[in-house]
């Protein structure tokens, strides 16, 4: 029973972290239907930003995590936004009108483009890099169930990124201008919106996202590769895909549905860790064979 | 345009005559034979295939320097009188397809006299094939899978695998039990559980352990699998956890290892991880590995035995640092055994394809002092050199707690 507790502990840490990658590949192609693969890369680059803001830190400010942590925050999450604006303008803005596959492509030739770029010029990132402790330290113990309080402010800045956003975009101005682009673009361009802004938005909030998710990673798994944007944007795009892709609720709801059959699958499941991947697709087909559009999506409308 | 472009090649070539003669004049300076060999017959070449990129570069890299080291030496030694020798290094990325894409490079240079790898066993399964059909030897300083020289039936039915293939490291049925002997006896863990990462070398190595663990009267708890690229341990750790194991066996590399070891402490399951030689670097515990952890290593500490010494003085003098890292010493004793496989083949002649077969014999043949120790090859193309190292964390650095070979 406790190990049970445990694993789902576990899953749900693994889910957060997910959920607010998802989040961006969810939000995204809500707007302008494109899958934007290099956005796993967004959270790996955040992950290397926040580590060269620590590096460039004066040492009395590295030994104090009360300053150094915000500050790593500030540094990985600029660098993920300056990555996903540049991106946007100049990847994916030309090809706006182009067949969906163009820019399709395009994504997998950015995402090759900045994993390569980081392991090229950034010191030493041809092999893990640790990441500094400045993160809480120490584990909530309940009962035999051990969770990191790492793990934990993971879990908290997860659910409440994900509310607030939400509220953000079902409450505010912009957000109902990007309801509007999502639902239809020309005439939400005729009620006065303007389409780039709305995008370059949407790219900004993803991008904030998954430097959250990137710093948060490097803390709680004190290592940080470059493999690491393309194995969780893979996660990502699955739970994206499994909660109905272009829906908020759904992207998150997703995520935790993957973190929980990871570790819960390799735990009870025949073959063990070694299979745990396995059960994580087999329930994405399941899901995809009745209900193609995800768990919360809309069925696909007929664009005119 | 053109005519400056005349101009500085000019001053290019001028400048550079000008340093070859300091070069020169520097060695003779220095009491050596350097830069007086004879090398009217042209330039041979050695082969490195190892990992100069990603997680595993640093081994590779103590690897590629150390052959360089021992070529270099040659060269001012004139071993191969009438040739110069260069290395040609190929990343293999840790990767079998990539190995295979290098040794296939290597093999249609007809001037590759021999290849020093590979680093992982894995790996070296595909690079075998090719460099057995150009008939070009293979000499590695670091494969430890039994079945690589001996079959898979390697302590039943051991049958040679390649005529080309010989390896200056021991191997992992004695490694393994090795690790065995010191978990269960001298550090009294009868209960151990198992984590590999399902390669060629971490599953064979563990294979190994468990076998001999019984033997000795521990019980393996529990084994389980992880990915390579993984990152997050928490559903394998959680599992282990709780089988309430003493310590923990990790089969693979220092890239998992390390992150593994601070994650298992994390999750309140505070016990020794050991491995084998592929987590014996300083990178380990770089990325996590804890105070206590433990690692066999195969041969005895580089820096305390005495022939190894002169080497890790020379690639001290030479790269400025001491990143030889786990496998230096022993590249550098598989670029000698090349090396002096060719002299001995050559022997003031020429080389061509026609030497290929004598080439193979007197590499097999070879025997040497170098910097591990007694350099020589048994009827497998196994190393005769059987001696292992436990070494543990002690104050953030690997520490030697006993060296020997395993007995039963």
């Amino acid at each position: 029973m406790s190990v049970l507790l445990q694993q789902l502990a576990n899953g749900v840490i693994q889910g957060a972290l997910i959920a607010l990658i998802a989040l961006g590949y969810t939000m995204v192609y809500g707007i302008i239907q494109l899958i934007n693969f290099a956005h796993g890369e967004v959270f790996m680059v955040a992950s290397y930003g926040g580590l060269a803001t620590f590096t460039l830190l004066p040492d009395d400010l590295k030994k104090s995590p009360a300053v150094a942590l915000p500050l790593m925050f500030v540094g990985g999450i600029a660098v993920a936004v300056l990555v996903a604006v540049i991106m946007e303008r100049f990847a994916y803005r030309p090809l706006r009108n182009a067949p969906r596959l163009a820019p399709l492509i395009t994504a997998l030739g950015v995402s090759v483009f900045l994993q390569e770029a980081v392991r090229v010029f950034y010191p030493n990132a041809k092999s893990n890099l640790p990441y500094p402790k400045v993160f809480p330290e120490g584990n909530l113990t309940i009962g035999s169930v051990n969770i990191s309080w790492t793990g934990i402010l993971l879990v908290v800045l997860s659910v409440g990124l994900a509310v607030i956003l939400q509220t953000y975009i079902n409450r505010s101005r912009m957000g109902r201008a990007m309801r509007a682009t999502a639902q239809d673009p020309d005439t939400a361009k005729l009620m006065g919106v303007n389409p780039d802004r709305v995008i370059v938005l949407t790219f900004i909030i993803g991008a904030v996202l998954a430097g959250v998710a990137g710093i948060m990673f490097g803390g709680y798994l004190n290592n940080i590769n470059i493999d690491m944007g393309f194995q969780n944007g893979i996660f990502a795009f699955t739970a994206a895909v499994l909660g109905g892709v272009g829906s908020i609720r759904g992207a998150v709801i997703g995520a935790f549905i993957i973190g929980l059959i990871k570790t819960v699958a390799g735990q009870y499941m025949p073959g063990g860790t070694q299979y745990d991947y396995v059960w994580i697709f087999v329930v994405l087909i399941l899901v995809l064979v009745f209900r193609p559009q995800g768990l919360f999506g809309e069925p696909e409308r007929v664009r005119a | 345009m053109r005519k400056h472009s005349v101009k500085s090649a000019a001053i290019v070539g001028a400048s550079l005559l000008v340093l070859a003669a300091c070069g020169s004049n520097k060695t003779e300076g220095g009491g050596t034979t350097g830069g007086s060999c004879d090398t009217s017959k042209g330039t041979l070449t050695v082969g490195v295939v190892a990992p100069l990129s990603g997680n595993l570069s640093a081994l590779g890299v103590g690897i590629k320097q150390s052959a360089e080291l021992a070529v270099d030496e040659a060269n001012k030694k004139c071993t191969v009188p009438g040739f110069k020798l260069t290395v040609s290094a190929q990343d293999d990325e840790a990767n079998p397809a990539k190995g295979a894409q290098a040794a296939t490079k290597l093999s249609t240079d007809p001037n590759v006299v021999g290849v020093v790898g590979t680093l992982n066993s894995s790996v070296a399964q595909t690079v075998q094939p090719i460099l057995r059909d150009k008939k070009i030897p293979q000499v590695s300083p670091a494969n430890t899978n039994p079945s690589l020289t001996r079959g898979n039936d390697f302590l039943t039915a051991p049958k040679r695998q390649f005529d080309n293939y010989f390896r200056v490291c021991t191997t992992d049925d004695l490694q393994g039990p090795y690790a065995a002997n010191y978990l269960v006896e001298k550090a009294g863990k009868k209960k151990i559980a198992i984590i590999t990462d399902g390669k060629t070398y971490g599953d064979g190595l563990a294979a190994e352990l468990s076998k001999q663990v019984a033997k000795k009267g521990g019980t393996i708890v529990g084994t389980e699998k992880v990915g390579e690229k993984d990152t997050d341990f928490s559903g394998v750790i959680a599992k282990i956890k709780a089988l309430a194991p003493e310590a923990v066996y990790y089969g693979g590399e220092y890239p998992v290892a390390g992150p593994l070891s601070k994650q298992m402490k994390d999750a309140g399951l505070d016990v020794p991880v050991m491995g084998g030689d592929g987590i014996f670097d300083g990178k380990y515990i770089e990325l996590g590995g804890k105070e206590g952890d433990l690692a066999t290593s195969v041969g005895a500490p580089t820096e305390s035995l005495a022939t190894a010494k002169a080497f890790v003085d020379a690639y001290k003098a030479k790269f400025g640092k001491e990143d030889y890292a786990a496998y230096g010493a022993f590249s550098y004793d598989a670029a000698n055994a090349i090396i002096g496989g060719l002299a001995k083949t050559v022997e003031g002649g020429t080389w061509d394809e026609s030497k290929r077969d004598a080439m193979l014999t007197n590499v097999g043949a070879y025997s040497g002092s170098g910097a591990t120790g007694a350099v020589k090859f048994d009827q497998y193309g196994d190393s005769t050199n059987k001696v292992l190292t436990v070494y543990s964390v002690t104050s953030g650095k690997w520490k030697d707690v006993q060296t020997g070979e395993f007995t039963g």
